[in-house]
């Protein structure tokens, strides 16, 4: 069960806004890169996100570079969960590796700032604020093993191969 | 029921019969990186407590987003790679053989491999009938490890593809067209397959650059055939036996069946910050650019730079428009060399970049400055990607980018044959 904030965001959001390619010399640095998190799609993001809160965006979020450091920057700024309309596959794949969960919902039931409060297992989100109940998307079963193990390797530690 | 390009490819290597839908684990034949997502790689495959690559597998490192390196921290990054390629007998491209996807066309990419790289453009290689798909640096850790991965094989969308391009037009304009008509998620989760009588004519780098931008419809792979038109391009490089015929049963079924007549197509541009907010060249002529760029996996192939010579011979560049051009290989660069391309483009007032990736992803290379614009041949346009969100780029072919270049605005290439 998390507990958390809505940060919205548009449709059409790319890795580039994300984690832009221009700070690519800091991905080995990760503390450093992670200050740029959703630069140049807010950027007074990472000043204002807190841990637990939610990035909520429309439409094919993560678009773009097969980057994870997408995924990572997001996941290091404390953000619990994505909710989106749609997400571009390569990111989508990206997250669940690094154990952050990916939801596909009806974002525009959410506004910016609204309390959330997510069960991964029940598969529900209550947006406390408006007191709107939505249900997610489902995940293919292997991507939720990897999830649930936290990451795609912590899931190989545990099963020592790829199992269907 | 008959099976797509995807279902057949991914049936071989999974030792089964995969169909739309289905999650496979498969066989990998190549598996890379690049210097961007590879520091991460090596350091998830170390996490992981692996010590080589599968046996099974090509593993290839490629130094091309920052090459040469701009920066220290780079240059580390370099270093941690060139390090790993020696220790694990990996496959290591320098800085300055090329851009990755070019090289993988070049000399590593056969029909009916299963590729993966840590590059979204990975894809590429779908152009020589290979099922190659871009991931992130932990999953290419893993595949190249054990040697597989694990996919969900993609449902695919048709494009039948008849008729010639018309003088001016060309892939580029093709796949923009494309795009703008489906939009940038229209292939999510899907494969574009292509086919239809017009491939008998379109050659080997042409499909590369159509196959490359599947990705920026949403796509997980861009798949042509491999025919006769294949065939002679791998032989060309002495790589007679990479060759296999593979195509789709008559009876595979699709999620959605495009028709395309190239003789109807024209110039396209995409405008900023969307690869599909499209407009035909004519309708926004005009437009000043500062910089023009002929490079990248997209549109820095040799052809791309004869039509860009073709153009500029005897001409110069605007005064007020740089133009920056980045063979996409070694090999290109060479073969532009001998062809007198490079000495035409000198001549036309260019800069010649080292091959590589060049200015495409912002990391350094003709940034650009707030305000400027810059019509690429590169395949994004996204706010922020050439180093400046405050900038805009806009996307063509390389025709059209010669032709803006030497009136220093968007210019339909066709108003200078
Ligand atoms: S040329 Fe551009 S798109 Fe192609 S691999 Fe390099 S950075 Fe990516």
């Amino acid at each position: 069960m998390f507990k958390g904030r809505a940060f919205k965001f548009g449709d059409g959001i790319s890795t580039d806004q994300i984690i832009p390619g221009r700070f690519a010399h800091l991905r080995s640095n990760l503390p450093e890169l992670a200050k740029h998190a959703m630069e140049d799609a807010d950027p007074s993001f990472v000043s204002r996100v807190k841990p637990g809160d939610f990035i909520v965006a429309g439409a094919n979020f993560g678009l773009g570079s097969s980057r994870e450091h997408a995924p990572l920057v997001i996941k290091m700024a404390g953000v619990k969960a994505i909710l989106a309309k749609s997400v571009a596959r390569i990111f989508f794949r990206n997250a669940i590796n690094l154990g952050l969960p990916v939801l596909i919902c009806d974002t525009d039931k959410i506004n910016d700032g609204d309390e959330l409060e997510i069960d991964l297992e029940a598969g529900s989100i209550l947006d406390i604020t408006n007191g709107v109940k939505l249900g997610f998307g489902k995940i293919p079963e292997i991507m939720l093993r990897i999830l649930d193990d936290g990451g795609l390797l912590a899931y190989l530690e545990k099963h020592g191969d790829l199992k269907l | 029921m008959g099976k797509t390009l995807s279902e057949k490819i991914l049936s071989t290597k999974s030792g089964s019969s995969a169909q739309a839908g289905d999650i496979v684990v498969a066989g990998v034949d190549l598996a890379f990186v690049q210097d961007t997502t590879g520091p991460l790689t090596v350091r998830q495959f170390r996490a992981a407590g692996f010590k080589q690559p599968a046996g099974s597998l090509k593993a290839a490192i490629f130094l091309d987003h920052a090459a040469p390196s701009p920066n220290r921290e780079l240059a580390n990054d370099h270093k941690l790679l060139r390090d790993f390629a020696w220790e694990t007998g990996s496959l290591l491209s320098e800085v300055g053989d090329g851009v990755c996807h070019q090289i993988v066309a070049e000399s590593l990419a056969k029909p009916g491999a299963l590729i993966i790289g840590a590059d979204s453009h990975t894809v590429t290689a779908g152009g020589l009938g290979a099922f190659a798909c871009g991931m992130g640096s932990t999953d290419v850790a893993v595949a190249m490890a054990l040697g597989k991965t694990w996919l969900r094989v993609p449902e695919s969308i048709k494009v039948v593809l008849s008729g010639r391009f018309a003088s001016g037009v060309y892939a580029k304009d093709l796949i923009l067209y494309l795009i703008g008509l489906i939009g940038a998620d229209g292939a999510t989760y899907q494969a574009l397959e292509f086919g239809g009588e017009a491939l008998s004519a379109m050659s080997v780098p042409e499909r590369l650059t159509i196959a490359n931008m599947a990705v920026e419809a949403g796509a997980k792979v861009g798949l042509f055939p491999s025919d006769e038109v294949t065939r002679s391009y791998l032989e060309g490089q002495g790589r007679d036996g990479d060759y296999q015929p593979l195509s789709a049963d008559d009876s595979a079924s699709y999620v959605r069946t495009i028709d395309i007549n190239l003789a109807e197509l024209e110039p396209v541009v995409s405008r900023p910050h969307t690869v599909d907010n499209t407009a035909p060249a004519r309708e926004i002529k005009g437009t000043k650019i500062q910089q023009v760029v002929i490079g990248t996996c997209t549109g820095g192939r040799l052809d791309d730079l004869a039509v860009a010579a073709a153009i500029l011979k005897g001409r110069q560049r605007h005064e007020q428009t740089r133009l920056v051009i980045a063979p996409a290989s070694r090999a290109v660069m060479r073969a532009a060399i001998a062809a007198g391309y490079i000495e035409t483009l000198l001549q036309a007032g260019a800069l010649i970049l080292p091959p590589g990736c060049g200015p495409c992803l912002g990391l350094h290379q003709g940034a650009l400055g707030n305000g400027e614009n810059c019509l690429s041949t590169a395949n994004r346009n996204f706010k922020g990607r050439m180093g400046n969100p405050e900038a805009f780029v806009y996307l063509a072919s390389a025709a059209t980018a010669a032709a803006s270049a030497v009136t220093g605005e968007i210019t339909d290439p066709r108003d200078f044959s």
